[in-house]
């Protein structure tokens, strides 16, 4: 992690769609009077969605003024949660995991893969816009390690060459299947099941 | 009460009580950072680790957790040293070891806990983070790379000072605290955050790399930028005030002090009167006592007894107050006055223009109204406790008068006495939370009684208070001097003007010889052609237009008395001498009464104090608010429709210390600008 700070460059303002607002109202509704404040990691979330997947400035002021918080609060919370972008990102955005699990499965391979082929540093956008790329701890699919998410899906198992043929898949504007990238299907043992092997109907106990 | 063992001693604590407060009623210290008396419980800094027999098989934080019954506690066990030590290891690993150039050094927790708690070396090898500093505005100078992440600032500025300016962003070793867009804090009590960080990451930006604490001399005193008096601690090098801290006082300040109050010291280098003047030929010349005193002494005996008058400032001691009554009584004129803005107040009963339920009343309060009062402008620190006291919720607070930019929710009821009025009349929803209310504070400020109809605005509101079962009003003060002032009745005699009476007269030609004791809040352009005496410390309206000066000691250059609003009697005490050829000010009008030929009775000050007593016995009461009834309210005289205004508009500018410092100049122009930007976008930050 490294110190996070809201981007140089602030769009003038920011205002949420009517419909995104009235979502938003209904997040503030499920609290109890004066409680506001709990819907903020809600609102920051829609509000990243509808701006491309940042944070600005203008939206965080925005929410402090939509749930009576100070400011800084609100900053103080966008800038806690790595979930959050504090600067415009690619149209996708690679998280690395580089948590021990995956860093022993090889996780290095995959990293240095991305640097190759984006060819820019974490939290940059390639000049054609598409990618940009960080650094994350365990998002909780160790089994399956390495992996990297891609916007909202998990990319799994991977080595140098899938993470590469992935990238490429996604520079030529498609959407591979998430998952596992071995064909395997979700953590299953690799050589196979060992257990478990007979029909649904079968009456266990010895296995 | 539980009851607990500490290291073998058993103690009872009030329920609710921390383990660290426990500790500390056993008499054992406990090393800690973040922890603070007056500020909520963050239990982040890990230094009150503690042992808690049959607890979890870990240190425990003690400023965390409650006191329970039979609990059994090491505070000077192995495990609690291992892991004090350890914590220290933590905090020192990215603490820079730059104590030689630290404005803290000397009086840093962490120096000293090291010292007591820490070990001798550290395991970590690695770089030390860097942290940038943020830009907190004048007065705060800030080395973020020093800061342990103890959250006491934020805490403050939000529990205390009632503002939302700063906040921790990112997290773990990234923490930084700051503003939101590194703005400066815009705060009265700003200062405080000083005090309270435990490390030198935020010291004093006008007191940087000037001395270090152990070269100045410390001088217990009050304060009297304004009418609460504050305990504060002047911090003196030679004839030099090198900065000013507050003192612990519950009844008053509990420990806190305006920002005012603190950085009004470099104004008492600046704009000095140091020896005496006269002006001849239009300009002012130095003069030597004997010739200045001369001077104004065949001025005053030229004149009829019915020609002469006198005005005592807002920061005029006790003592100089009482030398100049007893002097105009023995010369015969019945023409003096302490109330430079006109305030309808005095006369009557004392409880009549004392704050009587006392400052501390706050705290249990469940209903405010403010009437023409601005706290947050007229008693910083007075403001802070209704802040606080607002926080804790149940509490209801109103105010008529100019919309105030209250820090604290507070209802806008109306402008002026109509609003009064409707309250008193029971037509005003407020009036039923004041009656409801099982304690009712009602304060009116000089916003409402300096004006012409000023008492009976105050006889309205002591109609409201019994309507609603308050135990009265509670006068706000904002000039140090005006309690004692009236205490001593510095109040026109059978006959004699009042401050606007003694301009009008002057201007009319009535007036020959009018006595400035420090007065420089009056119209100078309103005194015609009369001669002006001024006694004062600073160059400031009244010196300007004065015929002769006498130089006087500032407040912290004196032995003297003065009157909080609450009517509390405190002793300031002298921090350094005045500057060149001034003196403390009871002995210049001494002085002046031989010249005269009316020797004032005293010759020191001894004698003069029990003079005050013969006047005000309550002047031997040093310490405790004043025990005063008040006088019922009267009928007749009626309210004028006009608002009420504000009694302050510049905080930083209310006397001439202030006037005369750069750093009040500077924190001025900035709420300006402040003020502006708020004007203009409509938005709050
Ligand atoms: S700046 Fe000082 S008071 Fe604030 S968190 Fe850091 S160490 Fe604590
Ligand atoms: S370590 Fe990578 S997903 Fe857990
Ligand atoms: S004082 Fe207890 S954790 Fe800081």
């Amino acid at each position: 992690m490294s110190v996070r700070r809201l981007a140089e460059e602030q769009p003038e303002s920011f205002e949420f769609t009517p419909e995104n607002l009235e979502w938003a109202q209904q997040q503030i509704a499920k609290y109890p009077e004066g409680r506001a404040a709990s819907a903020v990691i809600s609102l920051l979330w829609r509000g990243q969605e509808q701006n491309d997947g940042w944070v600005s400035e203008p939206m965080i002021r925005c929410i402090g003024d939509l749930l009576g918080m100070p400011y800084i609060r609100v900053l103080e919370v966008a800038t806690f949660y790595t979930m959050f972008n504090l600067a415009p990102r690619g149209k996708y955005l690679i998280q690395i995991c580089k948590t021990t699990p995956c860093w022993l499965r090889g996780s290095d391979d995959v990293t240095d893969v991305v640097k190759r082929k984006l060819g820019v540093g974490p939290g940059k956008v390639t000049e054609d816009g598409l990618f940009s790329w960080m650094e994350v701890e365990c998002l909780g699919a160790c089994c399956n390690a390495p992996m990297i998410q891609i916007n909202d899906d998990y990319y799994e198992d991977l080595d140098a060459a899938r993470t590469e043929a992935l990238l490429d898949a996604f520079a030529r504007g498609e959407t591979p299947a998430p998952g596992s990238q071995t064909g395997r299907r979700s953590s299953e043992p690799v050589g196979g099941l060992t257990s478990l092997t007979g029909s649904a109907g079968q009456t266990g106990g010895e296995s | 009460m539980p009851k607990l063992t500490i290291d073998g001693t058993e103690v009872e604590v009030e329920p609710g009580a921390s383990l660290l407060q426990a500790c500390e009623a056993a008499g054992k210290e406990i090393p800690r950072f973040c922890y603070h008396e007056r500020l909520s419980i963050a239990g982040n800094c890990r230094m009150c680790l503690i042992e808690v027999e049959g607890g979890p098989p870990k240190p425990v934080a003690s400023c965390a957790m409650a006191a329970a019954d039979d609990m059994v506690v090491h505070t000077d066990s192995p495990m609690v040293k291992k892991a004090r030590e350890g914590v220290m290891e933590f905090l020192l690993a990215n603490h820079p070891l730059d104590c030689p150039i630290c404005d803290q050094g000397g009086e840093c927790d962490l120096q000293d806990q090291a010292m007591a708690f820490g070990t001798d070396g550290s395991r970590f090898a690695e770089n030390k983070r860097a942290v940038d500093d943020k830009n907190m505005g004048p007065l705060i100078k800030t080395e973020m790379t020093r800061c342990i992440h103890c959250t006491r600032c934020v805490r403050f500025t939000t529990e205390v000072a009632g503002i939302y300016d700063l906040g921790a962003t990112g997290r773990g070793e990234d923490l930084e605290i700051t503003t939101y867009l590194e703005k400066a804090v815009m705060s009265e009590m700003s200062g405080n955050v000083i005090d309270l960080c435990p490390v030198g990451a935020l010291t004093s930006k006008p007191y940087a790399f000037t001395a270090r604490p152990w070269e100045l001399s410390k001088t217990e005193t009050i304060d009297v930028m304004d009418a609460i008096g504050s305990s504060i601690r002047v911090d003196a090098r030679g004839s030099e005030v090198m900065r000013i801290l507050p003192r612990i006082n519950d009844d008053v300040n509990e420990e806190w002090i305006s920002d005012k109050t603190r950085f009004i010291w470099d104004g008492l280098r600046r704009q000095r009167l140091d020896t005496p003047y006269i002006r001849e030929d239009g300009k002012l010349r130095k003069a030597g006592w004997g010739e200045a005193l001369q001077r104004v002494a065949e001025k005053v005996k030229a004149a009829a007894p019915d020609r002469i008058a006198a005005v005592a400032g807002d920061l005029a001691c006790a003592e100089s107050m009482a030398a100049l009554k007893d002097l105009w009584d023995a010369l015969g004129s019945p023409h003096i006055d302490c109330r430079q803005d006109g305030a309808q107040l005095g006369g009557g009963e004392r409880g009549d223009y004392l704050f009587t339920s006392t400052l501390s009343a706050i705290d249990t309060a469940d209903a405010l109204l403010l009437i023409g009062c601005n706290p947050r402008a007229e008693a910083a620190v007075f403001n802070a406790r209704i802040v606080e006291r607002s926080r804790l919720g149940g509490f209801a607070a109103a105010s008529i008068g100019a919309p105030i930019d209250a820090n604290f929710p507070c209802a806008q009821l109306g402008a002026g006495p109509a609003t009064l009025r409707e309250l008193i009349a029971g037509e005003h929803s407020f009036a039923k939370t004041l009656a409801d209310a099982e304690q009712p504070m009602i304060i009116v400020g000089m916003g409402a009684l300096a004006r012409p109809d000023g008492a009976a605005v105050l006889s309205a509101a002591k109609q409201l208070a019994a309507n609603v079962g308050a135990t009265g009003v509670d006068v706000l003060h904002n000039a140090a001097a005006r309690v004692g002032g009236l205490d001593l009745g510095l109040l026109p005699g059978e006959g004699g003007r009042d401050v606007a009476a003694i301009m009008q007269g002057a201007q009319a030609g009535e007036v020959d010889l009018v006595y400035l004791l420090g007065a420089d809040e009056i119209d100078m352009n309103g005194l015609g052609d009369a001669f002006i005496v001024y006694q004062g410390s600073h160059g400031d309206a009244g010196a300007h237009r004065a015929d002769v000066i006498l130089p006087g000691a500032a407040y912290t250059e004196k032995n003297a008395l003065w009157v909080n609003t609450e009517g509390r009697v405190q002793l300031g005490v002298r921090a350094c001498f005045p500057p060149g050829e001034a003196r403390e000010d009871w002995t210049i009008l001494r002085a002046l009464s031989d010249f005269v030929g009316h020797t004032l009775g005293y010759d020191d000050l001894s004698g003069l104090r029990a003079r005050m007593i013969e006047l005000a016995p309550h002047f031997t009461e040093i310490g405790t608010a004043g025990q005063a009834v008040a006088g019922a309210a009267s009928e007749g005289a009626a309210m004028a429709d006009t608002p009420f205004d504000l009694a302050i508009d510049d905080f930083y500018l209310t006397n001439p210390i202030a006037r005369a410092s750069a750093v009040m100049a500077e924190c001025s122009a900035l709420a300006q600008v402040a003020a502006q930007d708020k004007e203009a976008t409509g938005t709050h930050g």
